[in-house]
């Protein structure tokens, strides 16, 4: 009796925070076995980043607001090279262009004002979107949480690198290969209806084909047009 | 001029990354453009897939990557959970890379 009448207060007002907070963590747990590899690289970056000039406050500030490893890797080593400020910008601005299709296609999972969507779509990067999608549809809150663990610690790594140097050599543990196997694993369950499979395909074969032609990151946009696939009835 | 780099592409990003969420926000779109928007993400995954494994600076790259992905690709046929198949993936390559 004594458990029954305590249990509205279990729904009181504040439980929709309580278990938006529950779901959120769900999402950050999602994220714990990419963990290392964030700290890793970041930690990597925030050295090449020294050797490329953009000093310690500039690594961290990059991290920050950029939060996306290819095009900060991209970027400061053609700084590292001599390349010049011109050719960082176009190839990290290219690296980056894929994210107009990735962020088209999780629209409509992120809630609140516009401002609220713009800092939160922030928290989109390769794995915390892919990984959302896992169920076949997108959740917002692994998205949310598997992108505030990956921040935190792609932000903290940097720091850690520009003043420890690399911790461990992502390439010596095999972490380059776990991603691309990541994506694998989550393209799979697409793949049970022919148009995805379809899709799949020909974007795979535009990216291969373009790969050793076009500079980095314009085959994977381009490879964004198999989509219109879509469009056939 | 570091920091210029540093300012655009960080705008640059931060804006391809808000352009859906802010553009398109909650909006009902027509179903032509939903079967489009469908499909982007098979789409995009195969890409990344491509480009982590094969990717260089305007080349194909045949290295102990592909090996890794090869053996994650099998626990993925094997249905293994996400974790099996990213350690698997990891220590061929690693092997490899020690042989």
């Amino acid at each position: 009796m004594g458990a029954a009448s305590a249990a509205p207060t279990a729904f009181s007002p504040g439980s929709v925070e309580a278990v938006q907070a529950s779901r959120l963590r769900d999402g950050v747990r999602a994220g714990l076995p990419l963990a290392l590899a964030p700290l890793l690289f970041g930690a990597s970056f925030g050295l090449l980043a020294i050797d490329g000039g953009l000093g310690r406050a500039g690594a961290v500030v990059m991290s920050a607001t950029t939060f996306a490893g290819s095009a900060q890797f991209a970027a400061a080593s053609i700084l590292d090279d001599g390349g010049g400020a011109l050719a960082a910008i176009v190839a990290a601005v290219l690296l980056n262009a894929r994210y107009v299709p990735l962020s088209l296609a999780v629209a409509p999972i992120f809630p609140g004002s516009r401002r609220r969507r713009f800092l939160e779509s922030q928290l989109i990067v390769d794995e915390s979107w892919a990984l959302s999608g896992r169920s076949g549809r997108f959740d917002y809150s692994i998205l949310a949480g598997v992108g505030i663990l990956l921040y935190a610690l792609w932000v903290g790594g940097t720091a850690l690198g520009t003043v420890v140097g690399d911790l461990l050599d992502p390439e010596a543990i095999g972490l380059d290969a776990a991603f691309p196997a990541l994506f694998l694993a989550l393209l799979a369950p697409y793949l049970r209806t022919r148009r995805a499979l379809v899709t799949a395909l020909v974007a795979g074969t535009i990216t291969i084909v373009l790969l050793p032609f076009a500079p980095p990151g314009v085959p994977i946009v381009a490879a964004a047009l198999a989509a219109l696939i879509g469009l056939r009835r | 001029m570091t920091w210029v780099v540093i300012g655009v592409v960080g705008a640059a990003t931060m804006a391809f990354k808000a352009s859906g969420p802010v553009l398109l926000g909650r909006r009902e779109l027509p179903p032509r453009v939903t079967s489009v928007v469908e499909v982007l993400a098979p789409a995009m995954l195969a890409a990344l897939v491509v480009t982590q494994t094969f990717g260089g600076d305007r080349e194909l790259v045949l290295d102990e990557r592909l090996a890794g992905v090869l053996v994650g690709g099998v626990a993925v046929w094997l249905r293994a959970p996400l974790i099996v198949v990213m350690v698997l993936a990891a220590a061929a390559a690693a092997l490899i890379r020690l042989l």
